[in-house]
């Protein structure tokens, strides 16, 4: 299986922030930990980061790998359009 | 109740001519103000200018926050303009944050989303370069891109709180679908409401009408209604502010002369050295040769600007030298200085401008225009007239005599539109009329008016040779020459006089 780089894109430690995190993380629970690299990137304590990414809103989530590179925004509470984001979701239903 | 000094709001200039003057000082400091108007009304132009202006005059530092063109297309198309955005940048003076769309990366939306990012690169950039101008361009743009209007709309409101705590002065851009009718598209006057300015891009007589109007500055003045404005190269925006334009023209008595010595008598002693003289006649009856000889009639230390709509360089330098009035010597002495230009080449408000800047490199004392009914051709009655006062008064205040002809539409007596719009601004009137006698055409000329002085009431002929023009006897024994129905009267007038004082 292809490694899955994401970044994740939170503004401090709010409930948004909290709730994207564990949609992220039920989202991949099928998921081998040490195939996924999720970089965890606080706007307020890194805002060149958000600069540097052309970030506008929180949270957003962006799979750099593998290609191609896909934005998610919002607390990824929406599963069917995480799965998109993540390029999971074919895979999900073959193994439905 | 009312304190003394109820926290009063204080104005940053702008920078931008004519902007400053309509809103009494500039815009309301560390305060945010909607900048509204629709597809093509330069909103940009103004929001780049404002801080473009903090940079080159105040020394203030800026940013630029962009929903809609990348920064690379801003700096290019700001280069016209003489803004070197990325020098600025380079020095720290300007920060960009980018956030035009990327149609590279789609992305999808999942529950729910703030703008903490933006904010947080907003104030970052502001930090980094020690900002006190901000520009953001434009909030529509914010709106397409996320569904949920409500949540955009707080996140902005939370923004504009934020930016303000920050002390900055932004200048917020937004859409309107239509010239006149609902602020700002989206309901965004809601929560930027404090101050809002309005650009407009009007099609009037199949021609651009650009015009500000301050809608509302809460808490502070500024001027009403609408004001021209246009779009020059090296300068941005450059304002026409009518109702700031004050009737403080200091009054000359110094005289100069019109060219002729004859008509300087009719006048009084010739025309004052800050007035408007008003040339107005039928086509063929010697405006233009009246024109040529005032400016021809300059003094050794005196320089003349002639703009000239009607007629090309060629035909004035030879029509001239048929009168008598060396062009082509004066101009090789730098004393004369001839513009000319097809009215239709460009906008009024363009004209003015342009005329405005001859003005102040050339510094005549003595300018002609020739003839403001070319230049009224194909403008609105508005627009001409704003056009006429604000040339009118920007000429008063140089302290210099300016002539203007004006052609009137029937061959016998009859006023033009153009006089009918500027008689009131003027302080000469001069007319010129084709009189019928005898089965002969002759010319009249008469001054109408002249404010300040004495002038001949008569009418006298007026006769056009190979010397150029010159004014001769006053018409005697005949009566309606203004109206276009001369009657010649047999016994001359001072006998009619005795006559109605005869007893019967």
């Amino acid at each position: 299986m292809n490694r899955l780089s994401l970044k994740l894109f939170i503004s401090g430690r709010s409930v948004r922030s909290d709730t994207a995190l564990d949609n992220l993380h039920s989202a991949l629970a099928d998921h081998s930990p040490e195939n996924i690299d999720l970089d965890v990137i606080d706007v307020l304590e890194n805002p060149q980061a958000a600069e540097d990414d052309f970030i506008l809103a929180t949270p957003t989530l962006i799979k750099t790998a593998p290609l191609p590179v896909r934005r998610t925004i919002g607390d990824l509470s929406d599963r069917a359009s995480l799965l998109r984001g993540l390029d999971l979701a074919g895979a999900r239903n073959i193994e439905n | 109740m009312m304190s003394a000094n109820p926290g009063k709001v204080t104005k940053l200039e702008t920078g931008i001519q004519g902007f400053d003057a309509i809103s009494n000082g500039g815009i309301p400091k560390g305060r945010t103000t909607l900048l509204a108007g629709t597809a093509g009304s330069s909103k940009t132009v103004f929001a780049v200018q404002f801080l473009s202006c903090g940079i080159t005059l105040n020394d203030e530092n800026c940013v630029f926050v962009t929903f809609e063109e990348t920064p690379s297309d801003i700096r290019q198309n700001m280069l016209s303009f003489g803004w070197d955005i990325e020098q600025w940048e380079s020095q720290g003076k300007w920060a960009f944050v980018d956030v035009s769309p990327r149609p590279e990366e789609v992305s999808i939306l999942s529950g729910d989303f703030d703008l903490s990012a933006l904010l947080a690169r907003i104030e970052h950039a502001i930090k980094r370069v020690g900002a006190s101008r901000v520009s953001i361009d434009s909030l529509g743009a914010i709106f397409s891109k996320f569904d949920d209007q409500h949540a955009v709309r707080s996140e902005l409101l939370r923004i504009s709180v934020a930016l303000k705590k920050m002390g900055v002065t932004a200048l917020i851009t937004a859409e309107r679908r239509y010239e006149y009718g609902d602020i700002a598209r989206h309901g965004i006057e809601e929560f930027v409401a404090d101050n809002v300015i309005i650009l407009r891009n009007v099609l009037e007589s199949e021609s651009r009408r650009r015009t500000m109007e301050i809608l509302k500055f809460r808490g502070t003045d500024h001027q009403k209604g609408e004001h021209p404005f246009s779009i020059v190269t090296d300068g941005g925006i450059v304002g026409v502010p009518l109702s700031t334009v004050e009737l403080n023209h200091r009054s000359s008595h110094v005289r100069i002369s019109s060219g002729t010595e004859k008509l300087d008598g009719m006048c009084g002693g010739g025309f004052f050295r800050d007035s408007i003289v008003l040339i107005s006649g039928a086509t063929g009856t010697g405006k233009t040769l009246m024109a040529t000889s005032f400016i021809g009639g300059a003094a050794k230390d005196e320089r003349a600007l002639f703009f000239a709509f009607e007629e090309s360089r060629n035909q004035l330098f030879r029509n001239a030298e048929g009168w008598g009035v060396d062009f082509a010597g004066m101009e090789a002495d730098g004393r004369l200085k001839v513009v000319c230009v097809y009215p239709e080449t460009t906008g009024l408000e363009e004209h003015l401008i342009s005329m405005k800047r001859d003005i102040e490199e050339f510094k005549p004392t003595r300018i002609a225009v020739d003839s403001l009914s070319a230049l009224e051709r194909g403008s609105s009655t508005k627009g001409f007239r704003e056009f006429v006062i604000g040339l009118t008064s920007f000429i008063k205040q140089q302290e210099i005599v300016g002539v203007f002809t004006s052609v009137t539409p029937s061959l016998m007596g009859g006023t033009s539109v153009t006089e009918a719009h500027i008689s009131t601004i003027t302080d000469t009137i001069i007319l010129l009329r084709y009189v019928e006698l005898f089965g002969e055409i002759s010319r009249g000329i008469a001054v109408l008016k002249m404010r300040g002085s004495m002038h001949e009431r008569e009418i006298r002929e007026f006769i056009i040779d190979s010397s150029g023009m010159r004014v001769g006897n006053p018409f005697r024994n005949i009566t309606g020459i203004l109206s276009g129905n001369p009657q010649y009267h047999q016994t001359p007038e001072s006998a009619r006089l005795q006559e109605m004082f005869e007893d019967v």
